[in-house]
């Protein structure tokens, strides 16, 4: 009979706060340092309030429906314990109360919804924006969760997303590139961070955080959960050093916003890989999503001319990609049973190809239909005055700064 | 040789600059002031109390021209600098004394 571990239950408490911290006020920071001082309060705000509403969504009937007991046809559980009625405090999920896991998967619900306004700030309803989070949390987030987590077909097909490579990253990159597309190029698309020091800060409260979004997705304190953390800084490291040599080389020094940019890659890559590859296979993931990015930021974003503004398909998407990629080639079975191309199992990689191609699609598609409707309906873009005064002023009625 | 201050809104700034240089105006220098003339200040809203801010964030534009050039350039920063809008800003304009280049040691209207 499984019982509560005090020490698993101590370590993914822990980890569900390091995963709200990457939220609130990680995302916040990193992404308001990056934005015009005009706009700073608005893209907090954007966060804020996506988080919030992923938070009520997910005990609502989002946990219900991401990872009910019983998954019908791997679409979608069939949903009971609308509002955690009937879950009972020491109900258990492995070695873990059952509303520990609601919670750990309930931060990892609103970081995905905050990531996405990384690509629409500036420029977006706060109507819009709201109204958007609902219906995507409903109707992308919740059924990739199940797929890939909560005993849908991808994860029956043998999908590995250790922490999120497809359900947060992959999804939030290509649902910001749908959004983006739908509310258009700002009249001012210059990226001059008014507060670049507010995006260190923010960067490193991610990177602190995602030991707890890594490791605790171990699910129990356990040398997998220190194998995760281990792996998932040695990748940060590595892609933060290589995207810090690729700027000397390409732009002539080294920056600040590329060495965080590189860091935040690496943990986007390794997240998927983190309880399945090894020291070696970590460096690689690292070392060549730096590349991957960086060419997603600098080439791929002026060439198609979509305005996602803080490049939040660039890092979040495409490091997704290569890292859901990288777990099906290095998946170490040593580590966690899984083995990937690299140990005799080319089948994995297929799998994951499979899995990304479905979460990239559907999000996209969906959030696409989304936005649309909403952009028909009520208007998803601030009117140009608006815009170029400032969201604080208009939206909000304040102002980040008093000087 | 005049001095041109002029007071503009912020969201303007980028527009003006462009069209200075593009009348071939490329030295000056730019400040971020807080002032009013007759618009009304701007509210803000913190916990239920609303307040009405007096005094607005507006950039300071500085520049020095020579008196062949002045009316052009007082023309091209009014049009660019233009909204129709209470809070589109002022320019003052007074003698300028002397103007040196301080690379070149330069003076009078070859330094402007």
């Amino acid at each position: 009979m499984v019982m509560l571990s005090t020490g698993d239950t101590a370590w993914v408490l822990i980890a569900s706060l390091l995963v709200l911290l990457m939220s609130i006020p990680g995302v916040a920071f990193f992404y308001s340092g990056l934005t015009k001082r005009k706009n700073v309060l608005n893209t907090m705000f954007l966060t804020f309030i996506a988080f919030s509403i992923a938070s009520v969504i997910w005990v609502a009937y989002g946990y219900p429906f991401a990872f009910g007991d019983v998954s019908i046809n791997g679409l979608i559980s069939q949903p009971a314990h609308f509002f955690m009625t009937g879950i009972g405090i020491n109900d258990l999920t492995g070695s873990i109360p059952t509303i520990l896991f609601i919670v750990f998967q309930l931060t990892f619900a609103g970081l995905t919804a905050a990531l996405v306004s990384g690509a629409i700030v500036g420029r977006m309803k706060t109507s819009a924006w709201m109204i958007f989070i609902i219906a995507w949390v409903s109707l992308v987030y919740i059924p990739i969760a199940h797929w890939v987590w909560g005993g849908g077909w991808l994860m029956q097909m043998g999908a590995l997303d250790f922490a999120g490579g497809t359900v947060v990253h992959i999804n939030s990159g290509v649902t910001a590139l749908a959004l983006a597309l739908v509310l258009g190029k700002r009249k001012n698309p210059s990226l001059l961070p008014h507060n670049l020091g507010y995006s260190v800060l923010g960067a490193g409260l991610l990177w602190f955080g995602w030991m707890g979004f890594n490791g605790g997705s171990a699910l129990a304190a356990n040398g997998l959960a220190a194998s995760a953390i281990l792996v998932s800084n040695v990748a940060a490291a590595t892609a933060l050093i290589t995207w810090v040599l690729i700027d000397t080389v390409k732009v002539g020094k080294p920056t600040m916003l590329g060495a965080i940019t590189g860091g935040v890659a690496g943990l986007v890559a390794i997240t998927p890989a983190a309880g399945f590859v090894d020291v070696p296979a970590a460096i690689i993931i690292g070392f060549v999503t730096a590349f991957v990015s960086y060419y997603a930021i600098y080439y791929l974003k002026s060439k198609f001319g979509y305005d996602d503004a803080l490049d939040v398909f660039g890092v979040h998407g495409l490091s997704g990609v290569w890292g859901a990629i990288a777990t099906g080639i290095f998946a170490s079975p040593a580590i966690n049973g899984a083995a990937g191309l690299l140990f005799g199992n080319p089948n994995q990689l297929t799998i994951q190809i499979i899995s990304i191609i479905v979460t990239a699609v559907y999000a996209f598609v969906v959030s696409i239909i989304l936005a649309k409707i909403l952009d028909k309906t009520i208007g998803i873009r601030v009117d140009e005055k608006e815009e170029i005064g400032g969201l604080d002023a208009n939206l909000h009625n304040e102002s980040g700064y008093r000087l | 040789m005049k001095r041109i201050i002029a007071v503009i809104r912020q969201e303007k700034f980028e527009s003006v600059k462009k069209a200075l240089i593009d009348a071939g105006c490329e030295g000056m220098n730019v400040s971020e002031v807080k002032g009013r003339g007759r618009q009304m200040g701007i509210r803000e809203s913190y916990r239920g109390s609303s307040y009405c801010i007096d005094l607005i964030p507006k950039t300071r534009l500085e520049l020095v021209v020579n008196d062949e050039d002045l009316e052009r350039i007082l023309d091209v920063i009014v049009e660019s600098a233009h909204t129709g809008e209470v809070g589109d800003g002022k320019i003052f304009v007074s003698d300028v004394a002397e103007v040196i280049r301080i690379r070149t040691g330069e003076r009078g209207s070859d330094a402007v």
